[in-house]
């Protein structure tokens, strides 16, 4: 029986990758732990290692194919007893593996037309949203010295998540600094940097190890202005992935945006997209406040349009709506965005319209544009990928209470992950998770259908 | 096989020479007393005395409900303050400590009547009152505060230290803190990083003995605390912090050390507070005669008078002193005293700087 060698999940949240190099061609002998093939991800370049033994039989993919799924037979091996069989034809395994990294989430294809007038200037390009971030970062440091990359991993491994890619290459060692594995160290040194007039971006390899920082983030950046009575500013930005990834458990799978976004003195921003991913990043760094930057290493590799330049700077502060809608609204932010988008399709199937609105900034917070969507639909959701209590969605509903009580016809609802520590089995954590689904029913128990 | 042979330290005696290690790493030279021309022993005598009557007149000003909240004292450890501060060169080093600072600004410079007044949190307060005895900075001085979370000044240190690196400015960081935070695990992780980047950066413990009511032997695996960088390969140092001529020695060292591009170095300072931790601080943690023992014998302004005497200054030069502090002190007083408390409006000004 010939072995089957399939495309490797190289990461959590890998679904394809390019085979970029064989080692090896068919009829050569292999042993286990000899380097097969290349395989490029989104991250990386990684070397595909031989497990069994035995002869090459045939190669089912070739070297340069882009978009090979997780999963799908590259090549088949020979144990050396049967190498003299006639190497069958390569069957395509249909049923293959249930592709072992399936993304939980799905954002729509196409994202609906941004109706933001800053960031509709002509000229498009389509970008991931790890590149994005990027590009925001090499042209705030182009534009100013005083602007430096520090993190574990963000130099010369080019970012845990290949955010960073690049920077050492174009602005050198002393501009984009890797760090020990010292959370509140280097987050001391940031803000200690920021206070003596740099401008740092600090980034988490994950917001989860920020937990040992946060002190700095809470105590020592967010209120020295204030208790300096103006004096001492602290312009800083902490960026990196946040929220849950994929399968990688309770430690690594959390939303801090509620923790942050409740702290006078910090700008909280968490975007959807790669444009505004882009255009609030730059805003971000040129900031004279403390901001947290959270994004979703869940979207990283996807890809956007985003205007083409150095200009695109998106204000801080203002949500967008990114669906129009008259029957309900949904308020979102981050990877939530997506999900809600999707449930609007779905909705609008039913007849129901939603109105999609994307906060973009959690602190501070939009509350004009939530009250005049609410004051149209009358009907109001929240949608976050999170847990429940003490949420952006907690806060969002007392807003209607105090601010909209008026202009609602139904309760205000919050569609969340559920209230546990994230399950590493597959299926627990998708019932963990929210998903388009559960914000298409919330929305159905709100208009009363 | 081969067993990994065991050295056996037969005495205390030996474990000197037993640093092996040392002998292989350049090291800073053993600092000399600083040899003070009688203008600038004066001038040191001045500001020891300057700090001893302000902290004991916001001692006062807190036992009249003027001052709330926490109060940390200097007292006892001016010495440690003024023989470092006189070293820098203002403008360009800069000074960053915990949150019993007041000798640290006054060591700068800063004006008394605007310490005194954040301290009984009036709107010509140094933080316009909304900052207290912890919370005070003076970026036109490089005095970076003032901080309240025991440890945190020292990984922020390292970032203003990095802040003069980066910028090639020829500064260098003076951070300050306490044998208590001495044991916090962010100063660890600070030292790796200015030793692994030849940070620009001073170290200071002030060992004054107690963190809170609990001594350094009773908190401190090592309590010979200026080894604790050791392992970072940062050189430390143990000074009479009760005597400025020998803390002014020591900074010398330790700058020479730092501009020249070696990294950091610590220095522990064995001082001493006369006063409780805080101001609600009972004392049952040591005796009177302790305390008194101290100031009796290795009083830091004590000492240096004896200095001044030696050198042939009369008790009347030193009274004039005396009686231009006192007014100082007054006048500072009366200031945090009648000045106005912040206008409400205050209390939404200033959390962001820019509008959003």
């Amino acid at each position: 029986m010939a072995i089957e060698l399939k495309m490797p999940a190289l990461s959590p949240t890998m679904e394809e990758g390019t085979l970029a190099k064989w080692l090896v061609k068919e009829g050569d002998i292999v042993k286990s732990g000899d380097i097969l093939a290349e395989i490029e991800t989104d991250k990386a370049t990684m070397e595909f290692e031989a497990v069994d033994e035995g002869v090459i039989s045939s190669i089912t993919v070739a070297e340069g194919t882009d978009g090979v799924k997780v999963g799908t037979v590259i090549a088949l091996i020979l144990s050396e007893d049967e190498e003299q069989a006639p190497s069958a034809a390569p069957e395509v395994n249909a049923k293959a593996d249930p592709a072992p990294a399936t993304q939980p989430y799905e954002a729509p294809a196409t994202v609906a037309p941004n109706p933001d007038p800053i960031v509709s200037d002509g000229n498009m390009q389509s970008v991931t949203l790890r590149e994005a971030l990027r590009d925001a970062m090499a042209e705030e440091m182009r534009r100013d010295d005083r602007v430096f990359v520090m993190g574990e991993e963000v130099a010369e491994y080019q970012g845990a998540y290949k955010v960073t890619q690049g920077l050492l290459d174009e602005f050198g060692a002393r501009r984009v600094i890797d760090t020990p594995i010292t959370e509140y160290g280097f987050a001391g040194i940031g803000t200690g940097a920021a206070m003596g007039g740099l401008r740092p971006i600090i980034e988490f390899m994950t917001f989860n190890f920020a937990m040992q920082a946060i002190d700095h983030i809470i105590n020592s950046a967010a209120k020295t202005n204030y208790m300096s009575g103006g004096q001492m500013r602290c312009p800083i930005v902490f960026r990196g992935p946040n929220g849950a990834a994929a399968r990688v458990g309770a430690q690594h799978s959390q939303n801090y945006v509620p923790w942050y976004a409740s702290v006078p003195g910090l700008i909280v921003i968490a975007p959807y997209d790669a444009a505004d991913a882009k255009g609030l990043l730059k805003a971000a760094i040129r900031c004279e406040d403390p901001v947290v930057f959270l994004e979703n290493e869940l979207l990283y590799g996807r890809t956007y349009e985003v205007p083409a330049g150095n200009d695109h700077v998106v204000p801080i502060g203002k949500a967008r709506i990114m669906r129009e809608g008259s029957d309900v609204t949904i308020v979102s932010y981050s990877i939530g965005v997506g999900l809600s988008l999707e449930a609007a399709t779905k909705l609008a199937e039913e007849g129901i319209s939603a109105e999609v609105i994307d906060l973009r900034t959690i602190r501070p917070l939009d509350k004009a544009t939530i009250l005049a969507s609410l004051a149209k639909t009358n009907r109001l959701v929240v949608a976050e990928e999170g847990w429940p209590v003490c949420s952006v969605g907690s806060e969002i509903l007392a807003i209607c209470m105090e601010e909209g009580f008026d202009d609602l016809d139904a309760p205000v609802m919050r569609i969340t992950n559920e209230d546990v520590p994230m399950p590493y089995a597959a299926n627990l954590e998708k019932m963990a998770l929210i998903n388009a689904d559960k914000i298409v029913a919330g929305v159905r128990k709100t208009v009363g259908r | 096989m081969a067993t990994t042979p065991v050295k056996k330290t037969s005495s205390k005696k030996a474990s000197v020479s037993e640093d092996a290690g040392r002998a292989n790493r350049e090291r800073p030279d053993e600092p000399k007393p600083y040899k003070a021309r009688k203008e600038e022993l004066l001038k040191f005598y001045r500001d020891m005395l300057l700090i001893r009557r302000f902290e004991e007149k916001a001692g006062q000003l807190y036992g009249l409900g003027l001052i709330g909240g926490f109060c940390h004292l200097y007292i006892g450890q001016e010495a440690v303050a003024i023989g470092l501060q006189s070293a820098l060169t203002p403008g360009k080093d800069s000074v960053i400590t915990g949150y019993r600072d007041h000798g640290h600004m006054l060591a700068y410079g800063i004006d008394p009547n605007v310490i005194m007044a954040e301290l009984t949190g009036r709107a010509a307060g140094i933080s316009k009152g909304k900052g207290g005895s912890m919370h005070m900075f003076s970026t036109a001085h490089k005095f970076y505060g003032g901080h309240g979370i025991v440890g945190a000044q020292v990984s922020l240190g390292a970032g203003l230290a990095f802040g003069h690196k980066y910028a090639n400015d020829g500064g260098v960081c003076l951070a300050y803190f306490g044998d208590g935070a001495s044991n916090q695990g962010q100063v660890y992780e600070s030292f790796n990083m200015a030793e692994l980047w030849k940070l620009p950066i001073i170290f200071v413990i002030e060992n004054n003995q107690y963190a809170m009511g609990t001594s350094v032997n009773r908190a401190s695996s090592e309590d010979q605390l200026y080894r604790r960088g050791e392992s970072f390969r940062i050189p430390g140092i143990q000074v009479d912090g009760m005597d400025v001529l020998a803390v002014r020695g020591a900074a010398e060292v330790a700058l020479d050390w730092v501009r020249s591009g070696k990294g950091p170095v610590l220095l522990e300072m064995k001082t001493y507070r006369y006063r409780g931790h805080s101001m609600s601080d009972p004392a049952k943690y040591r005796s009177r005669d302790e305390v008194q023992s101290v100031r009796d014998n290795s009083d830091p302004i004590e000492g240096c008078k004896a200095y001044l005497t030696e050198m042939g200054v009369g008790e009347d030069a030193l009274k004039l002193i005396e009686k231009e502090i006192r007014t100082i002190v007054n006048e500072a007083a009366d200031f945090a005293e009648t000045s106005p408390e912040p206008n409400l409006s205050e209390l939404y000004t200033d959390v962001l700087v820019e509008q959003y």
